[in-house]
């Protein structure tokens, strides 16, 4: 099959998480949306190591997905936090670090 | 072992004394091992007495024009066109130096053991004075600039370090401090005459920039001039010269062995031997050596008026000193190289005996330094007495003792000079008038007349104490508990190195002149010839009817001040010396504050200094770095963020499209590149 195919897909897929985390409030479906803004790319390096043959991009697609269960970690234990603290779960209201 | 070895030697000692010495400071500390320390820095300076003969002895046996020996150990900085090495220059003027040093610190060493013995401090005292020998001997047997320069700067800061010994003392911390500054200045002067004269020769040896000074100077060239006035800065500093010199008397408040060996017999000299030894140079910038010339004279005859005067006995010595000074910076500087030189070695003998001396009065009147107090003390210290007057004939200049045939020495060669030279001649024979008066004043003073309360005690045995141990300066009460200066005094009748000491001296004071008998022998003159050998100056005069006139001169002169000096305070009981205090007041008030040589320097240099720094403090510093330069960028800063600040909303999603624009934009610049 054609590399543009995968490509296309995986624009798509980076596209629509790029639009969410632009536009939703709810920090949980941010942290959704930049997951496959990751996975977009994801799809895209590993369509490209198939194209050459070569697997340097599906180790890096690897990394990359430790990278993110780690970021997940981190953002879900941060969500945690907020509502412990009864803030609001909302990343507009969160705006303290305004100049 | 060969002479540069005995050169060494003779470095090594006192340097290994301080490192012991100061090493071992937690033990000599204990009063059990107290004395050790003042034995050890005795020994060390006597091993380096020594090896000072040796040197002089291995030397002798070298042909004429072969005893300018060079010796170095290693590199001290190398790098392109300086040939800085540890070297020393062993030569008859060196070696001459050194033997004056070591000889006339170890006396003062062995006296210090008694004099300082009920001091705290006496194991710091023997570091301090051992490791100014080492300094001092570093400076005369410096091998080149750099290592006088050090030498030169060391002698300064052991200086300071023994002149405020007795830390406690405002008036001694605040005399040291003086010092230190005006030796800093002189220090600066000699740098920078080294570059000066460095710049045109283009090594820091001395034997190989004496020998290139010819060849790249001509005579009276403006470098080589303003080279050797810059050296003469240095000398004047370090020699007490005016307008450089009102450090001396205020250094008299250091213990008086320091007094004696420091600010009598060897660092202040060194100024003379700096112009001896850059006599090459000298000889090619005239006009440098009549400065250096007319300063020696004036110092002379400005100092014995304020000794005149004077109330305090060691500052009457101290001003005695730079009087005796001027003469030689004098001699050295209108070529009279050996008389010069001659006249500090026997001015080394009588004066340090004076200082011991007159630690020894101190000693007896419980701390009191003031001639007011001090009467009738011939009958209770005879011995004392004795080297006074010994020391006191001799600075006079009556004959045979030393001090006779070294000034007539030198104001004849200054009158053979001729010219305007005269002057100079007259105004060294005034001077020395002026010496004989103030030199009996003092004796007069201190030792005739009805016995007051101490000398009335010694005489029955037993050694005046103060009821309270008071600063003699300003009358401050003491803190003898840290031992400053000791609870107890000692005098030369009880205690024997005192009076080995003061015996060695006195025959020294008597009979160090017989060494250089006009017509007679010319031993200094003799031995210091190699080193002079390059010299238009050096020359074996030809004795005439100028000799026999100066010497006779002399005498009368010396004996008149006597006279006029018994005739005062023997036979008038001072009642003459109050009257003529009433009838030439201003005259008296000029001199009693010293010419306001210190009140001039404060209003001329101290108090515009002290202007601009409070300028530099409230003004410059307020207003132009606190508010120009400080308040400036601060505001710079603030004005850029308040302008970026509108950027930071705070709003996540915001900083997202941010991002995801940028990296678009840039996605599409390298798109459109390829």
């Amino acid at each position: 099959m054609n590399i543009g195919w995968y490509l296309a897909v995986s624009a798509v897929v980076f596209c629509v998480g790029a639009f969410g985390v632009m536009t939703r409030r709810n920090p949980l479906v941010v942290l959704l949306c930049l997951e496959l803004m990751l996975n977009g790319a994801n799809l895209a390096l590993v369509a490209f190591s198939r194209m050459w043959g070569n697997g340097d991009g599906q180790i890096l697609a690897l990394v990359v997905m430790t990278v993110a269960a780690c970021e997940v970690c981190i953002g879900l234990g941060m969500i945690v936090a907020i509502h412990r603290r009864r803030l609001p779960i909302d990343v507009d209201e969160l705006r303290e670090l305004q100049g | 072992m060969s002479t540069t070895t005995y050169g060494w030697l003779v470095l090594a000692f006192p340097l290994l004394g301080t490192i012991v010495i100061g090493a071992g400071y937690k033990t000599f500390s204990s009063p059990a091992h107290a004395r050790a320390a003042g034995w050890i820095g005795t020994a060390a300076i006597g091993l380096a007495f020594l090896a000072a003969l040796g040197c002089v002895f291995s030397l002798q046996s070298h042909a004429p024009h072969d005893r300018q020996l060079v010796s170095s150990l290693w590199n001290y900085a190398s790098t392109a066109g300086v040939d800085a090495r540890m070297s020393i220059l062993v030569d008859p003027l060196s070696v001459f130096m050194i033997l004056v040093v070591t000889g006339i610190s170890t006396t003062i060493h062995l006296y210090s053991v008694s004099y300082m013995d009920a001091d705290r401090g006496f194991a710091r005292y023997f570091a301090y004075l051992n490791f100014f020998v080492f300094s001092m001997l570093l400076l005369v047997l410096a091998g080149n600039f750099l290592l006088l320069i050090v030498g030169w700067a060391f002698v300064g800061a052991a200086s300071y370090l023994l002149i405020s010994f007795w830390y406690r003392r405002s008036t001694a911390t605040k005399a040291g401090i003086k010092a230190f500054v005006i030796n800093v200045i002189g220090d600066i002067g000699l740098v920078l005459g080294t570059f000066f004269l460095f710049k045109h020769t283009g090594t820091l040896d001395f034997l190989k920039a004496f020998a290139a000074a010819p060849h790249v100077f001509s005579e009276g060239e403006g470098d080589v001039v303003a080279g050797c006035l810059l050296l003469l800065v240095g000398a004047f500093a370090k020699s007490a010269q005016i307008p450089l010199h009102t450090w001396l008397p205020d250094a008299m408040e250091g213990p008086t062995p320091v007094s004696a060996l420091i600010h009598a017999a060897t660092m202040v000299t060194a100024g003379v031997y700096l112009i001896a030894r850059m006599h090459p140079f000298f000889e090619l910038a005239p006009a440098a050596q009549d400065v250096g010339a007319i300063v020696g004279a004036v110092t002379l005859l400005v100092a014995a008026t304020i000794a005149l005067t004077q109330t305090d006995i060691k500052r009457v010595i101290a001003y005695s000193t730079m009087s005796q000074i001027g003469y030689m910076i004098m001699g050295v500087s209108v070529g009279a190289y050996a008389a010069g030189l001659f006249h500090l070695m026997t001015h080394a003998f009588f004066k340090a005996l004076l200082f011991m001396s007159a630690g020894s009065i101190i000693g007896a009147m419980g701390g009191e330094q003031s001639l007011q107090k001090m009467k009738g003390f011939k009958r209770a210290m005879p011995f004392t007495f004795a080297c006074f007057v010994i020391g006191g004939l001799a600075l006079s200049g009556i004959p045979p003792f030393s001090g006779f045939f070294s000034k007539d020495e030198i104001l004849l060669v200054v009158g053979e000079r001729g010219g305007w030279h005269w002057a100079l001649y007259v105004v060294g024979y005034l001077g020395a008038f002026l010496t004989a008066i103030y030199t009996f004043r003092m004796i007069f003073r201190a030792f005739y007349g009805d016995p007051t309360e101490p000398a009335r005690e010694l005489e029955g045995g037993h050694l005046y104490h103060a009821p309270e141990p008071t600063n003699p300066a300003n009358g401050e009460v003491e803190d003898t508990d840290v031992g400053f200066p000791g609870p107890t005094h000692a005098i030369a009748e009880r205690h024997m190195p005192m009076r080995i000491a003061m015996s060695i001296l006195a025959v020294g004071a008597v009979g160090a002149g017989l060494i250089q008998i006009p017509n007679v022998d010319y031993g200094i003159e003799k031995f210091l010839e190699p080193s002079f050998y390059g010299s238009t100056l050096y020359t074996v005069h030809t004795r005439d009817g100028l000799l026999v006139f100066g010497l006779i001169l002399g005498t009368l002169l010396g004996l008149g001040g006597i006279a006029v000096a018994w005739r005062i305070w023997v036979v008038g009981a001072g009642r003459p010396a109050t009257a003529m205090q009433e009838r030439f007041k201003p005259l008296y008030t000029l001199f009693v504050n010293k010419w306001y040589f210190d009140e001039l320097i404060d209003v001329a240099i101290v108090r515009p200094t002290a202007m601009m720094g409070r300028f530099a403090t409230g003004t410059f510093e307020r207003v132009f770095v606190d508010g120009a330069i400080v308040g400036g960028a601060n505001a710079v800063v603030r004005a850029c963020s308040a302008s970026v600040r509108a950027a930071q909303t705070g709003l996540l999603r915001y900083y997202a499209a941010l991002l995801v624009l940028g990296v678009s934009a840039l996605g599409l610049y390298f798109l459109l590149q390829t």
